[in-house]
């Protein structure tokens, strides 16, 4: 029962992800950018510009810029996940991948870094008298559920263990649309429904930052107005 | 209303101390409304119209599908705080709403409760909110407290450029009828007369003559400032500011020095005798493509062959970055692009179109074509003030960064005392003078003062630390902002300084009064400095 019940809900929001998410990309790229905007100084050319998002999305340069203690918690936080969600390749391929079994050791550690981020990230958000202004329901919210993923992910490793490979077999065979088994410890449970939760709040909510840095005109603009016409389609009407 | 008369606020003990947070404390500060005729003269509604809840929300709507900054920004945000201390309106007033982030929430939540799902459906937890009069005069109050520096987009980790925010509120405002006086009205003159003071052709013909007269005098030589000469090489459109306020006008007497100089046939043109797009601080295209296109038409009408822009901040971002997008001033048009095509084909596309003055300068020092007395400017240890605009938002030369080291190797070339400010208020991460983006009105003068701290604070260190004189800039806003400023703060208001005044005035003229001077006293010439090749 709760195999069939666990397995509509990755279904649907693994769906709801993919769909969603395909239309706000979408939406990010058709939508015109008619001037160039590049926040100076800019490259003045295309693989300067795939430099400049590579810095941003991999070393977080603006951040850095901007406050280092920001940058010290929100890196550990997305390099962790980052490396935990790597270490989860294993439950969804058989033979596991060479290069995953690599990153394997680490990623516990990496699972330990991305809590402590995030509680730093939520200490910060409660302490800063500025950034408690800012902050609504839904960035305390949205914290909470990345810490309770994290550290019920933890629990089954380190509290009460789950019986992984049978695990392992729930997600292989959904990959095959073939309900399997899915052991019901409590961590488990908590840890598998609150990641469908964040899938299908990710294209609805401030989570389409990972996306939108890729389209952001300040950005992904080479700096070069002088030496080429650019105009939007909307713009280029304008023109007759 | 009466000029803000409070005395400003206090120098802090760490510029990076944070603020106390005093919630609403420039909430009373909004500025005029446009009457019904400056709205009605650049296609906007006179007054609010009837439903205009509605007409905004689909302006909105609009927006979000013609900009994709604009669509972005308002999705991408995280609240991670970074740009919340970054904002000069902040520093100054510590209200809130002057971080980066709270002021585009202010127009978040209305986006999140019309364009989202979470806002529709639950807008408490996003934090969304209907579109009520409240609102709209907050966002009166708020947009106009927002100079449009960029400073929040270098710090923010997607480049959020609360800039792009302001501008689409004020957008949504005008196609209200909810425009702001100054902008609209100096727009309406802009198009109705050629330049935002409304100076017609005659009169500046006048002023031009009397600056000559002054060169003349001044120099021995009979340098021209030409008004629309068909036929001539360069066409310089600078800001208006240029023909009748201080400190402009001795930039604009260094200008004509330099060309005079260099040798080269230039003109202005009464049709488009005004760099400033305030179109830009509206973001509005269409009146931003309109105020170009006379510039446009004035190069194809005289015919001339280069286009260089005078020392203005937002001027310079419009003719660098969307002078070749609404006008086609520029290079690299496609063949079949007829509209651009008509005047490219004309222009000399050996040199940067357009081409900024203080880059025109700098290639003649390179080629040893400026020579220079540096002593002339020995009673002035100066310091530069990076325009946001130009900073942020341009570029000068072919390299990356070029908009900060031009300026300042003129400035060197032409004098020996130069100073920086501490490296946290200049180049990438200066500090927006305070009178920016459309804020350069009495009416807003106590967020002027407030805004102006982290420059004064900084300009404060190198005065009593390096005995630093005069601020040289090349912004007209900056210049207007910074003389009324600067008194206020307790510095001498000629501090502020164009830089091609500095230029100007060591600029050592072939066959001027000045050369003779100079070589009819060979024997000592060790103690001028008359190397203009000298690199910083």
């Amino acid at each position: 029962m709760m195999s069939v019940l666990y397995a509509l809900l990755f279904y649907v929001a693994t769906a709801l992800f993919i769909g969603g998410l395909f239309v706000k990309i979408r939406q990010y790229a058709r939508t015109p950018a008619p001037l160039k905007i590049p926040t100076t100084p800019a490259p003045t050319t295309q693989s300067g510009v795939a430099y400049r998002l590579f810095r941003e999305v991999a070393l977080f340069e603006s951040l850095f810029k901007s406050n280092k203690w920001i940058w010290v918690l929100g890196y550990l936080f997305h390099a962790g996940l980052a490396l935990v969600l790597l270490r989860h390749f294993r439950y969804f391929t058989d033979p596991v991948w060479w290069w995953v079994e690599l990153v394997q050791p680490f990623g516990i550690y990496a699972g330990f870094a991305m809590v402590l981020g995030l509680l730093g990230l939520l200490g910060r958000r409660i302490v800063i008298e500025r950034i408690r202004y800012i902050s609504g329901p839904s960035d305390y919210l949205m914290l909470l559920l990345l810490i309770l993923i994290g550290s019920s992910g933890l629990m089954m490793k380190f509290v009460s263990h789950t019986d992984i490979v049978t695990v392992k077999q729930f997600m292989l065979g959904l990959m095959v649309f073939d309900i399997r088994e899915l052991p019901t410890d409590g961590p488990l449970l908590i840890h598998l429904a609150l990641v469908a939760v964040l899938l299908i709040v990710f294209p609805i909510s401030k989570l389409l930052h990972a996306p939108g840095v890729f389209f952001s005109p300040t950005r992904n603009q080479v700096d070069n107005p002088r030496e080429r016409r650019h105009v939007a389609p909307w713009a280029a009407e304008l023109d007759k | 209303m009466a000029a803000y008369q409070a005395p400003p606020p206090e120098y802090r003990e760490l510029p990076d101390v944070p603020n106390k947070l005093e919630p609403d404390a420039t909430a009373h500060l909004s500025p005029f409304l446009a009457k019904p005729d400056h709205n009605e003269s650049i296609g906007f509604p006179g007054e609010l119209v009837d439903n205009w809840e509605e007409k905004a929300i689909d302006k909105m709507g609009e927006l979000l599908g013609k900009y994709r900054s604009f669509q972005v920004y308002m999705d991408a945000c995280v609240k991670c705080g970074a740009c919340t201390d970054k904002c000069h309106y902040f520093q100054g007033t510590s209200d809130p709403k002057n971080m980066p982030v709270a002021r585009q929430d202010l127009l978040r939540s209305v986006y999140r409760r019309h364009f989202t799902f979470a806002g529709k459906y639950f807008p408490k937890l996003v934090g969304a909110r209907d579109l009520t009069r409240e609102v709209l005069d907050e966002w009166h109050s708020y947009f106009h407290q927002c100079s449009q520096c960029r400073r929040c987009s270098v710090f923010c980790p997607y480049g959020i450029d609360t800039a792009e925010v302001s501008m689409a509120a004020r957008e949504i405002m005008d196609s209200v009828g909810h425009g702001q006086k100054y902008c609209n009205e100096i727009l309406g003159k802009l198009q109705k007369v050629g330049n935002n003071l409304g100076l017609p052709g005659k009169a500046l013909k006048a002023t031009l003559a009397e600056f000559a007269e002054e060169i003349e005098e001044d120099t021995g030589l009979p340098v021209k400032i030409p008004l629309d000469v068909e036929g001539a090489d360069i066409l310089l459109i600078t800001p208006s500011a240029d023909f009748f306020a201080e400190p402009h006008i001795d930039g604009l007497m260094g200008y004509a020095k330099v060309f005079h100089e260099a040798g080269v046939s230039w003109t202005l043109s009464s049709y488009a005798s005004e760099a400033a797009n305030f179109s830009m601080f509206i973001g509005s295209y269409s009146n931003l493509k309109t105020v170009a296109e006379r510039i446009r038409k004035a190069a194809i009408d005289l015919g001339v062959k280069r286009i260089i822009v005078g020392e203005c901040g937002h001027a310079w971002r419009v003719a660098y970055s969307f002078w070749n997008t609404t006008a086609g001033i520029g290079s690299g048009a496609a063949e079949d692009d007829e509209f651009a095509q008509k005047l490219q084909k004309q222009l000399d596309h050996n040199y940067p179109i357009p081409q900024h003055i203080c880059e025109f300068t700098y290639d003649l020092i390179q080629e040893n074509k400026l020579r220079f007395n540096k002593s002339e400017n020995d009673w002035r240890t100066i310091t530069f003030h990076d325009s946001c605009n130009v900073a942020r938002g341009s570029r000068m030369g072919s390299w990356a960064g070029g908009q900060f080291d031009i300026p300042r190797a003129v400035i060197k070339a032409a004098a020996n005392n130069f100073v920086e400010m501490d490296p946290a208020t200049i180049k990438e991460v200066t500090y927006c003078c305070g009178g920016g983006g459309g804020l350069l009105t009495d009416d807003l003068m106590e967020i002027r003062v407030k805004g102006a701290l982290p420059r004064m604070e900084a300009l404060n260190d190198v005065v009593e630390e390096q005995g630093v004189t005069h601020l040289a800039a090349i912004c007209a806003i900056c210049k207007a902002q910074f003389a009324k400023i600067l008194p206020i703060y307790k510095f001498p208001m000629d501090m502020i300084t164009s830089t091609h005044q500095i230029v100007g005035d060591a600029l050592v003229m072939t066959g001027s009064i000045q050369e003779k001077e100079l070589d009819g006293t060979d024997d000592d010439s060790d103690e001028n400095d008359t190397d203009s090749s000298e690199e910083s």
